[in-house]
């Protein structure tokens, strides 16, 4: 038995552990087990990679089985990190399709809480590229599910938190880059009527996402940074850099970092001096586009090892949600009014434009989705339940990658295609077979 | 374009000999994978490939099986250039204390099997006028101690034989590499407690291994240097101490 949490450090739950070292060893272990469900890198920040009773780290199906550079198709197994993915195949030329906020999490997690990035409202989620992936079933049989060949269950994979069988592996394309760096362009927005405005405006971007400085207030609340970004080609390098390296390491692209967490002690008084700092570097540099590598544009923090221990011991809550669009303004301030009047608030909150999605549990639709840290304390709690009623009465609901406390009700509201995904699971056997701390938490 | 050399890599399912074929090919070089599970191998070959490029190839042997290495080596499509051997078998000391059965399965793994197989490809490499062979032999094989001295006997001798061996083809031109990797995180040390200053990754072994064989020319290394000064140490402590050491 080990103590088990996801990256917010809170709840954690023992668990047995077992890391299978094949696809075909896991895949004996889930018909063996009850009460199981597979883990990733454990970037999932509540409890969706704890099993009840066992949890199958899936690290150890870390191959790349097929890739072909003439189309961009590659195979890779379900434990294979995205960091590797990423220092193996942008040398070469190729980048996923869609990835997080951070690099360090499995395909396998990807596709499991069919992960958005900075593009959902151009290219939808992860899980929208997915052309097919094995399927590990309850009984420990293994099939494939596409687009033509067991297409429910390819759906109900795709964002279903590892509930319907566990990922072996997924067949996706990479798509072709000219470089391995951004071709930035940062905006100020003076508040959160400017961000929302501005990430409409830069929605033909590839990517964008704007970080609020929290801690504003007032007639600045919502007051942000919008970065908006493409893959910059050969031509963009040639006019702002000339002579550069096209695919510089990770190393020389940390010179260009555009974020750097403070490690001292977070309070009130530094929290604003840093806000007040960054803001300022990031107004410096907008309206003309700059250069900056992939790794700093993509995964600010993944610089910074371990930094969800900074909220110290009891852990935090990362509260993200996505409210439509026809409410978002309205819904959106009230939630960082409410936040902000808490004394123990976030300093930044990200904000993104998100598009429909298509798996059954999938979190993204249309509207704007929100991002807060907020360290556990026992206020905090009631703080949220407020803001999940704000959030279901407006339509929306919460992303269960990052959810460790809402309630099943909270839940069933924001999620219709639970119903679907339920019948599902009994039908292949998974229920009460398959089932993570979030699962049973949720009735799921 | 100078035609690309290859690599005989035995124990293709092991962490260290995916680690080392990754980075032979890599480095431009075609890689021939041989193991007893050959879709484990095939896993690790279709990895190998989709990172690299390079062309990669499965060949199935069992290092009990000597009777069959001679054909194994005739069935290769090349005589490879070089061949570096990485299987091993940790066992289990108390079982093998009681039972003949799992120490001979120990002492031929990790001696027997591997010095046959190298000892045939020397031939061949004697014949044809050139070729490296890598043996993965241990730091246990340095000084028998009673938690693993199944195990660190058979490296012990394995170490004997590449040193010999070395000796022999020395004056011919061909060159006998000995490695020894120290504690590595794999699966043979998973769930052990290891000291992370002596404990090297898969890959870091692979680059020793690479840097040993196809640069530096260096005859034995230890993959972290610190193993060196600390089995100098364990080596230099007298009989009559040691034995009441718990080791």
């Amino acid at each position: 038995m080990t103590e088990l949490s996801g990256w917010g450090r809170y709840p954690r739950h023992p668990s047995e552990t077992l890391t299978p070292p094949s696809p075909k060893a896991l895949s004996s272990l889930m018909a063996s087990r009850t009460g199981l469900v597979a883990r990733g890198n454990g970037r999932a920040y509540g409890d969706a990679a704890i099993g009840e009773r066992v949890t199958l780290v899936a690290r150890g199906l870390d191959r790349i089985r097929a890739f072909d550079p003439a189309t961009g198709r590659i195979q890779v197994e379900a434990g294979v990190l995205l960091s590797d993915l990423l220092d193996t195949m942008v040398p070469k030329g190729f980048f996923p399709p869609v990835v997080p906020g951070t690099k360090l999490v499995t395909i396998g997690g990807m596709i499991a809480s069919d992960i958005h990035g900075k593009n959902h409202h151009r290219d939808g989620g992860f899980g929208d590229h997915v052309e097919s992936l094995t399927l590990a079933l309850p009984d420990g049989s293994i099939i494939i599910c596409s687009r033509d060949e067991n297409s429910e269950l390819l759906l109900a994979t795709i964002g279903g938190m590892g509930l319907t069988g566990t990922i072996l592996d997924a067949t996706f394309r990479l798509r072709p880059i000219e470089t391995g760096w951004m071709r930035q362009t940062t905006t100020v927005a003076r508040n959160l009527d400017g961000a929302i405005h501005a990430l409409q405006a830069t929605s033909r971007a590839t990517y964008s996402v704007a970080w609020i400085d929290c801690l504003a207030r007032g007639a600045s609340m919502g007051r942000s940074l919008v970065f908006a970004a493409e893959h910059a080609t050969h031509r963009d390098l040639e006019a702002l850099q000339p002579g550069g390296e096209p695919y510089p390491s990770s190393k020389l692209g940390r010179l260009g970092v555009p974020l750097d967490l403070p490690s001292f002690t977070l309070n009130r008084l530094s929290v604003s001096a840093f806000n007040e700092l960054y803001f300022r570097a990031g107004a410096v540099k907008s309206g003309y586009p700059f250069l900056v590598h992939w790794n700093p544009y993509f995964f600010p923090l993944d610089g910074i090892g371990n930094w969800n221990r900074i909220y110290g011991r009891r852990g935090f809550l990362q509260y993200q949600c996505v409210i439509p669009t026809a409410q978002a303004q309205a819904v959106l301030g009230g939630i960082l009014e409410r936040i902000s009047k808490h004394g123990n608030a976030s300093f930044l909150a990200v904000l993104k434009q998100l598009g429909q999605s298509h798996g059954d549990l999938s979190f993204p639709l249309e509207g704007f989705t929100l991002t807060l840290d907020l360290p556990v304390s026992d206020d905090v709690f009631p703080l949220l339940d407020e803001l999940d009623r704000m959030v279901v009465e407006a339509g929306g609901r919460l992303y269960l990658a990052k959810d460790a406390r809402q309630s099943p009700a909270t839940f069933e509201a924001g999620y219709p295609g639970l119903p679907r995904f339920r019948d599902l699971r009994r039908a292949i056997g998974a229920t009460g077979r398959i089932s993570s701390r979030l699962s049973a938490r949720l009735g799921i | 374009m100078e035609h690309s050399k290859t690599l005989l890599l035995v124990g293709g399912t092991s962490d260290i000999g995916r680690a080392t074929a990754l980075h032979y090919a890599q480095a431009g070089w075609q890689v021939q994978l041989a193991a007893r599970n050959e879709e484990d191998a095939r896993r690790n070959a279709d990895d190998i490939r989709s990172r690299t490029g390079a062309e990669v190839t499965v060949h199935r042997i069992d290092i009990l099986e000597t009777g069959a290495f001679e054909s194994f080596v005739d069935t290769l499509s090349t005589l490879p250039d070089t061949v570096v051997c990485v299987v091993g078998e940790l066992g289990d000391q108390a079982r093998g204390q009681s039972d003949i059965s799992h120490a001979s399965l120990v002492l031929r793994t990790n001696f027997e099997g591997p010095a046959l197989l190298l000892g045939l490809l020397a031939e061949r490499f004697l014949a044809r006028g050139s070729g490296t062979l890598v043996g993965v032999s241990s730091v246990a094989g340095d000084r028998g101690r009673g938690s693993n001295y199944l195990y660190g006997a058979a490296k012990a001798g394995f170490t004997a034989f590449l040193s010999g061996l070395r000796n022999r083809l020395a004056p011919k031109g061909l060159r006998v590499v000995t490695v020894k990797p120290g504690f590595v995180r794999t699966q043979m040390t998973a769930g052990m407690k290891l000291p992370p200053v002596l404990t090297a990754e898969p890959c870091e072994v692979g680059r020793a291994i690479f840097t040993a064989a196809e640069k530096s020319g260096r005859d034995v290394i230890y993959v972290r240097p610190i193993w060196r000064p600390v089995m100098m140490v364990i080596g230099t402590i007298p009989e009559r101490f040691f034995k009441r050491l718990r080791l």
